[in-house]
C-alpha cells in the first residue's frame, strides 16, 4: 500500500495491465513520449516501446475506429480522448459500432476496447474542455461506462475495464487527478458493476460519483453541525447500475439526494430518481432530490464555481427532504 | 527482376490521367506497361464468379418484389469490381464490404442465405466474420475504412501476413472518416487497401455535387497514400490493380488507394426511382460497357469460352439462384430472447428483467 494521486494510480494500472497482457495497446494523442496532457501515460512509451504505446494523428473518430479494428483482430486498446468535448468527433464509431458489435453479430465480434476519457469541470478549463457526457454514453446500450471517485477505484476499475470483454467508457474525473489516498494494487476488487457506501449514515442517501464523490463527502462532514447523518454511496459503475447497493441504502435512510455536475435536464440523475422511486417508494419519506449543474453550456471559467454543485447547494437539498413533515412511525423502513 | 508498383510509374502518388485497363469494351486486350494480364485461368474465374454474382444480383432484386427481402441494394454493373477485388485476395486477406457489396460477399464464400440476413431483416448479420474474413456489411458508410486500418495495423503489430481491403462508394470519399482512414494509413503504412467504386451517384446526388477534385483517386495524395485510377468495368484490370495493391501492402510497402469507374445500372435499390434523377441516355451508355459481355468477348476471341462452358456457367448460375430462392422462401423465425442475448458479455440484471417481462408477454 502506497499513497498515490489518482492520475498515479491510473498510470500504474495501465502499467501494470501492459505488463500482464501484451494484447493491450495504449494509442491516442500526446500519449507517447510527451506522457499525455494530464501525464496519465507518463513513462509508459518509453518502458514498453512505441509499438506498445504510441501518438496518433490528431483524429478521434480515427482512433476509437482503428481501435475497433484492432480489438477484431485480437488486442485490447486502451485509448486516450484528449478531453471530454473532444470526444464527439468519435460519437458514431462509440455509438454505431463500438456499442453495437457484439449484438450485431450475433456475438461472433468482441471488442474489448477501453476509451478513457477525462471529464468534468473545476480546473478553470476554457470552452470544451469541463463536459461532463456521461449521459451520452448510458443510454447507449452496449456500452459499460465507469468513473471512479478515489485513487484505489481509479487502479481497480481501470484493471477491471481492460480485462472487460465488453467495450468500457472510462470517465475520469479530472478535477480529482491529484487528489491523493492508499492505493493497493493487488487488493480484491470491489466488483466492476457494484456501487459501493463510501460513507455510512442514518438520514439520508447522497449518490454521486466520479467527481462528486469528495465533494458529497465534505457534505456529510458539514452536515454533522445540521444534525444529520448522512450516507454516501459512489455509485463507480453508472451503466450497468448497482440498484440493490442503491436501494439497500435508500430503504434504510427513507431519503435521497442525487449529484452530479452535469446539467440535469434529461441527464443520469434522473434515471437514478427513476429507479429508485419506482424501486423504494414506500421507504421514502420525502421525493429524491437532485443537484445538477445548471441546463446551460458549461460555463466561462470564472462563473463555473456557480454552476458546479458545492456543500451549501447540496445541503440546502438536505434540508428540503420534508423532515418537517414526518409522521413519526409512518412506515419508515428498518 | 524488381517489380516495378503501379503509382511509380508516375514517380508521383498521382492516378494516371486515364483510367488503367486490360481490356477494351469490346475485350481486346490492351497492353500495359506495368499492369499485367492475369492468367486464362483466372480470366476464366473471373468470368464464371461474375456471371453467378450477377444471377445473385437480380435474383435478389426479385425477391424485394416478393416480400422475401425488405430491401436490396443491386451492384449489376459492377461485378467487375465486386468479383475483381475479392478474387484477387489471398485467404489470410479480409474483406470490409458496404451494404451494396453482396456479390463481393457471396464471391468470398459467404453463403447466400448468410448474406442476406441482414435484407432480410431477420438479424443485423448473418455469417460469421472471423469464418470468412469478411467484417459486418456496413451501412453508415466510410465507418468500416477504419475498421479495415485498424485491423491491418494490429496484423502488422503481431507480424502476421494479412492484408485488408475496404470498398466504398463515391458518396463515401466525402465522409470524414475515409480521410482519417487515409491518413491513418498512411502514416502508419498500415496493410490496407481502399477501392473506391465509383457508380456515378450516392443515391442521387451525382459526382459533379459530391467532388471537385480531378477524381476521387486524387484524394490519396494528401494523406502520401499511392492513389490508381482504373476502368471499373473491366475485370482484368482491376483484378490486377488489386492484386497488385495487395502484394504491395502485403511487403510492407502500406496502403494504396483505387479508384475503379464503374456505374450502377440500378437504382439505388429497389425503393428509389432513378428516373428522377438521370436520362435512360446515360444508362444505355454505360450498359454498352457492360464487364460481363466485355471478359466473355474477350476468352471467346481467345476460344477459351466454347458453348459448352458458357452453358455451364450459366447452369450454374441457375442453379445458385434456385438456392437463393428456396433458402430466401424459407420463414425465418428469430426467438425474441436473442434481443438481450448479445448486448454485453453477460446479461445484467437489468437486461434479465426485461427478458422475463418479454417473455411473460409471450407466455
Amino acid at each position: 500500500m502506497s499513497a498515490l494521486s489518482m492520475s498515479g494510480a491510473l498510470n500504474r494500472a495501465l502499467a501494470d495491465a501492459l505488463e500482464a497482457d501484451d494484447r493491450v495497446l495504449v494509442f491516442g494523442e500526446d500519449v507517447g513520449p510527451l506522457g499525455g496532457v494530464f501525464r496519465i501515460t507518463d513513462g509508459l512509451a518509453a518502458r514498453f516501446g512505441d509499438r506498445r504505446v504510441f501518438d496518433t494523428p490528431l483524429a478521434e473518430s480515427g482512433i476509437v475506429g482503428t481501435a475497433i479494428g484492432m480489438a477484431m483482430n485480437g488486442m485490447r486498446p486502451v485509448v486516450e480522448m484528449q478531453f471530454d468535448a473532444f470526444a464527439y468527433p468519435a460519437f458514431e464509431q462509440i455509438t454505431s459500432h463500438l456499442a453495437k458489435m457484439r449484438n450485431r453479430t450475433r456475438g461472433k465480434v468482441e471488442v474489448p476496447v477501453v476509451i478513457r476519457i477525462p471529464y468534468g469541470g473545476g480546473i478553470g478549463g476554457v470552452e470544451h474542455h469541463c463536459d461532463s457526457s456521461e449521459a451520452y454514453y448510458t443510454h447507449t446500450s452496449g456500452l459499460r461506462v465507469v468513473t471512479p471517485g478515489t485513487p484505489q477505484d481509479a487502479y481497480d476499475l481501470l484493471r477491471d475495464a481492460i480485462d472487460s470483454p465488453d467495450p468500457v467508457i472510462f470517465l475520469e474525473p479530472k478535477r480529482r487527478y491529484w487528489s491523493k489516498g492508499e492505493v493497493t494494487p493487488g487488493a480484491d476488487r470491489v466488483g466492476f458493476d457494484r456501487a459501493v457506501v463510501r460513507r455510512p449514515g442514518r438520514d439520508v442517501t447522497l449518490i454521486a460519483y466520479g467527481p462528486m464523490v469528495a465533494t458529497a463527502l465534505e457534505t456529510a462532514e458539514a452536515a454533522t453541525e445540521e444534525g444529520w447523518d448522512v450516507e454516501v454511496v459512489d455509485l463507480r459503475s453508472l451503466s450497468p447500475f448497482d440498484d440493490e447497493t442503491v436501494c439497500a441504502s435508500v430503504r434504510r435512510t427513507g431519503r435521497a439526494v442525487v449529484v452530479h455536475e452535469a446539467s440535469g435536464f434529461g441527464g443520469y440523475g434522473a434515471e437514478v430518481v427513476a429507479r429508485v422511486t419506482e424501486r423504494c417508494f414506500h421507504h421514502l419519506h420525502a421525493p429524491v432530490l437532485r443537484v445538477t449543474g445548471f441546463d446551460i453550456p458549461y460555463p466561462p471559467p470564472k462563473l463555473e464555481e456557480h454552476h458546479l454543485p458545492g456543500v451549501d447547494r447540496i445541503l440546502d437539498a438536505i434540508g428540503r427532504l420534508q423532515w418537517d413533515d414526518e409522521v413519526v412511525g409512518a412506515g419508515r423502513g428498518a | 527482376m524488381v517489380r516495378t508498383s503501379l503509382p511509380a510509374r508516375e514517380r508521383s502518388l498521382l492516378p494516371t490521367d486515364e483510367p488503367l485497363s486490360l481490356l477494351t469494351k469490346t475485350g481486346e486486350p490492351v497492353a500495359d506497361p506495368v499492369l499485367e494480364m492475369p492468367g486464362d485461368d483466372v480470366l476464366l474465374e473471373l468470368h464464371r464468379k461474375m456471371v453467378v454474382g450477377r444471377r445473385f444480383d437480380t435474383q435478389a432484386t426479385a425477391l424485394t418484389r416478393q416480400g422475401r427481402l425488405a430491401v436490396y441494394p443491386s451492384s449489376r454493373g459492377q461485378e467487375a469490381c465486386e468479383v475483381g477485388a475479392v478474387l484477387a485476395l489471398r485467404e489470410q486477406d479480409w474483406l470490409f464490404p458496404t451494404y451494396r457489396d453482396s456479390v463481393a460477399l457471396v464471391t468470398r464464400g459467404v453463403p447466400a442465405g448468410e448474406t442476406l440476413t441482414l435484407l432480410q431483416g431477420g438479424w443485423h448479420l448473418g455469417y460469421d466474420p472471423y469464418e470468412h474474413r469478411v467484417g459486418p456489411q456496413c451501412t453508415p458508410l466510410a465507418t468500416n475504412t477504419l475498421h479495415a486500418v485498424g485491423l491491418a495495423q494490429a496484423a502488422s503489430l503481431k507480424g502476421e501476413d494479412t492484408v485488408a481491403l475496404v470498398l466504398v462508394g463515391d458518396g463515401a470519399t466525402s465522409e470524414g472518416d475515409t480521410h482519417e482512414a487515409l491518413n491513418f494509413a498512411g502514416v502508419w503504412k498500415a496493410p490496407v487497401v481502399f477501392l473506391v467504386q465509383n457508380n456515378g451517384y450516392a443515391i442521387s446526388v451525382p459526382m459533379s455535387k459530391q467532388n471537385a477534385a480531378p477524381s476521387l483517386a486524387h484524394k490519396g495524395v494528401g494523406y502520401g497514400v499511392p492513389s490508381v485510377l482504373v476502368d471499373g468495368n473491366d475485370p482484368a484490370a482491376v483484378y490486377a490493380v488489386v492484386r497488385d495493391a495487395v502484394r504491395t501492402a502485403a511487403e510492407g510497402g502500406g496502403p494504396t488507394l483505387v479508384e475503379a469507374l464503374t456505374y450502377r445500372v440500378e437504382a439505388h435499390t429497389n425503393a428509389d426511382d432513378a428516373t428522377r434523377y438521370r436520362d435512360a441516355d446515360e444508362v444505355a451508355a454505360w450498359l454498352d460497357r457492360d464487364p460481363v459481355d466485355r471478359i466473355e468477348s474477350h476468352l471467346a476471341a481467345k476460344g477459351l469460352l466454347d458453348d459448352a462452358r458458357r452453358a455451364a456457367v450459366a447452369q450454374e448460375a441457375e442453379a445458385f439462384a434456385a438456392s437463393v430462392r428456396e433458402v430466401m422462401n424459407t420463414d425465418v423465425e428469430v426467438d425474441p430472447a436473442e434481443l438481450f442475448a448479445h448486448v454485453y458479455a453477460q446479461p445484467t440484471s437489468h437486461l434479465q428483467e426485461q427478458a422475463a417481462m418479454l417473455a411473460e408477454e409471450l407466455a
